[in-house]
């Protein structure tokens, strides 16, 4: 491999994408305001153009019938990467997603399997109020069948998006849009991931610090901001929520024995709670402290920016945790 | 980005002139009793909603407003037909696209206003933003931003119209408005056919602006001629001109009668042209500069104004005194939501239920559940 290029998440979507249309005829996008409009987010930019419309497909705005649609057009072998404008509008679709596209496979004895992609951003903080805002990637986390994957860095978006649109298994790829023009490294030519792996992506001894997606931006400037006091806090980033690698956090709480969650959707039922749940049963033994979830407040959330200012977790609530965490334990460096 | 193709003039499968505009002959479809000041109040709504648009616009290029905001722009003549027809007792669902019609069925500028900059005083209190506009009083049920997401209730709402009261000239009907983008959801399919199975009195009417973000009708609907959408359900539909307000109204008032007389379910499409982006923040660049001037060329407002200029209903002295009246009112509008206080962090937990809920985490980011 060659020298790794600085580009943004977006960028590395769209090369992937592109790399992806290139290297298998089978694969095809599908979505609303994809061609013509080049992506409510740019995500598709330039690529009906150089592709055509028989493999950048523009749709109507019909979630369930096109989402539905990918799933048949999967079963005969095609590889969809289907665009759903926002998390949000995923809700139209999600009796194709959670009994059809999940279910086809092992319902049928794993006659057919359906390698379809789900692209989709998620998160709120943007003041789009209550039903734009959410991140309701858990709900399809909870399914078996599914496979969720949440990439926080321009490489991981290239190495996750590469594996999703070869895996056989439907993927939903949830990504941000305070993540698409994040910047980082990223290596040229193949790079394919392993679904359903998490990363430590910072190193540390007395406390592990578990997010995901745009809550790892907060997450590594807030343990970043702890390493100027010698306070050495360990950084997951779970890339994956389904399948979810449970040992790469659990292992890191043993050498830890502190865990504290960031993420930006509601605290019941969440990843947090799964995650915390998942240290009780693997890592018991070794806590000193309580496990705490930084999570948003349960309210549908407001247009207006105080409110929505004060619904969403941040750098300062983590760090008030993180401490109030250490507090608990004892914790003297 | 690839060229802008000019917008198709005739349906290719059909070869009829759907899209292209039916321009009645001067005042042709005009009620003989429509006073010099019924029009000149018509035409003062509607340079009230297009400057209100317009400050909304500047608004947010300001940082005043956030999120999504979307304008009735080119949409004039359709709101204040429709609005027109509508009677106190009916009730109004709409897309996200709202304003205009929130200020036209009565509320307050100043609060609509309010409502966009995220205050206390806005119309819903600053949570819901542009995209939601609701007034139970005035009986418009809300601005929905989930994409055909109001017609479901929208439908529901003249299902408890048709439970509780009898078909009457004067009875209670719904009016819901969607987007042409919107008819190709399944809730649009799923909607007409229960409110034609169980004869609801609704209206639904499309508002055709040629345009969903950036797809064309003819690119997104295998039926172009929206109006006729409704004939799988046994919907009568028809198409007017969206840019001249009397024909609006008068065709909503006979659909609107249709509803509360004979409980029929109908669809009005309407026909105008999307001025601007799809938001405020969309360059629009997917169009064709010559449908922009053609746009321009048909804007409903000066339109409007020229017919009442010529049958002497509008002077230049009155005009200038009402637009100077309208100015005042955006400007008043603008000074009041600035003044109005920003929603404060106590009341965040208002409004999640109706009744009290004990086991609810009302806890801030980072408060712990347990310690409640
Ligand atoms: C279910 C759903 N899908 C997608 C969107 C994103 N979206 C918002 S408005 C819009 C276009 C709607 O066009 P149309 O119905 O013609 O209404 P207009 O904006 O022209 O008034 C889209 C795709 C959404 N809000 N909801
Ligand atoms: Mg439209």
């Amino acid at each position: 491999m060659s020298e790794p290029r600085v580009i943004t998440y977006r960028q590395a979507l769209q090369e992937t994408i592109r790399a992806e249309l290139e290297r298998d005829e089978n694969v095809f996008v599908m979505g609303e305001e994809i061609g013509v409009f080049e992506g409510s987010y740019k995500i598709t930019a330039g690529l009906l153009k150089d592709f055509g419309p028989k493999r950048i497909v523009d749709t109507p705005i019909s979630e369930e019938g096109f989402v539905g649609a990918a799933v048949g057009a999967a079963m005969l072998g095609l590889r969809p990467i289907v665009e759903i404008m926002t998390l949000n509008f995923s809700l139209i679709a999600i009796d194709q997603i959670v009994n059809h596209a999940a279910k086809i496979y092992g319902m049928f004895g794993g006659q057919s399997s359906v390698p379809m992609v789900i692209r989709t951003p998620g998160g709120g903080g943007q003041q789009l109020a209550a039903t734009h805002s959410q991140n309701l990637e858990v709900w399809y986390a909870h399914i078996p069948g599914m496979k969720v994957v949440a990439p926080s860095t321009p490489a991981d978006a290239k190495a996750l998006l590469t594996a999703a649109i070869r895996d056989d298994d439907p993927v939903l790829f949830l990504e941000n849009l305070a993540l698409y023009n994040r910047k980082g490294e990223v290596p040229d030519g193949e790079l394919v991931a392993e679904i359903g792996r998490a990363a430590v992506v910072k190193a540390g001894t007395d406390l592990t610090l578990v997010s995901y997606s745009r809550g790892m931006v907060t997450a590594l400037e807030v343990a970043n901001a702890f390493d100027e006091e010698g306070i050495s806090i360990e950084v997951v980033d779970l890339r994956s929520l389904r399948p979810l690698d449970r040992e790469t956090f659990c292992d890191s709480v043993r050498k830890t024995s502190r865990a504290v969650i960031f993420e930006d959707d509601m605290l019941s039922y969440g990843v947090g709670a799964e995650i915390a749940a998942t240290i009780g049963e693997g890592a018991f033994d070794y806590l000193d402290a309580p496990v705490r979830r930084v999570a948003a407040a349960e309210v549908p959330l407001p247009y207006a920016k105080p409110l929505e200012l004060a619904a969403l977790p941040d750098a300062d609530d983590l760090t008030r945790v993180i401490r109030e965490t250490l507090d608990a334990s004892g914790f003297r460096k | 980005m690839a060229e802008p193709k000019r917008r198709e003039k005739a349906n290719p499968q059909t070869g009829a002139q759907p899209r292209s505009r039916t321009k009645p002959a001067s005042g042709a479809n005009q009620a003989p009793e429509d006073s010099p000041d019924t029009l000149r109040g018509y035409y003062e709504q509607m340079v009230l909603v297009r400057e209100f648009e317009l400050k909304a616009g500047e608004m947010y290029a300001r940082a005043k407003i956030g999120g999504y905001c979307h304008l009735n722009l080119g949409e004039e003549a359709t709101v204040v037909g429709l609005m027109a027809a509508l009677q106190p007792q009916d009730y109004l669902f709409t897309s996200y696209r709202d304003h205009g019609y929130a200020i036209v069925r009565g509320m307050e500028p100043r609060r609509v206003m309010a409502e966009l900059f995220g205050r206390t005083d806005g119309v819903v209190g600053g949570r819901g933003g542009s995209m939601h506009m609701f007034d139970s009083e005035l009986r418009m049920l809300g601005g929905y931003g989930i994409v055909g997401g109001q017609l479901p209730p929208a439908t529901g709402a003249a299902l408890a119209i048709a439970y509780r009261s009898e078909p009457a000239p004067d009875a209670e009907a719904v009016m819901c408005i969607l987007g042409d983008g919107a008819t190709n959801i399944g809730a649009f399919h799923e909607s007409l056919n229960l409110a034609g199975l169980w004869k609801l009195p609704i209206v639904y009417v499309i508002v055709n602006n040629q345009l969903g973000m950036g797809t064309s009708v003819d690119r997104a609907s295998a039926e172009p001629d929206l109006y006729k959408r409704g004939a799988a359900y046994r919907i009568p539909g028809e198409r007017v001109n969206g840019d001249d307000p009397i024909v609006v109204r008068d065709a909503a008032l006979a659909a609107l009668e249709r509803a509360r007389v004979e409980r029929q379910p109908m669809i009005l499409e309407t026909l105008s042209y999307r001025l601007r982006g799809h938001s405020v923040v969309d360059p629009a660049k997917y169009r064709h500069p010559d449908d922009v001037e053609e746009a321009k060329q048909n804007d409903p407002v000066p339109a409007f104004r020229a017919r009442l200029a010529e049958q002497g209903v509008l002077d230049d002295a009155a005009e200038e005194q009402l637009h100077k009246d309208v100015e005042q009112t955006v400007a008043e509008a603008v000074d009041f939501a600035d003044a109005s206080p920003l929603p404060s962090e106590e009341e965040l937990f208002e409004f999640s239920y109706a009744t009290e809920v004990a086991n609810m985490p009302n806890a801030y980011p980072g408060e712990p559940v347990m310690a409640r």
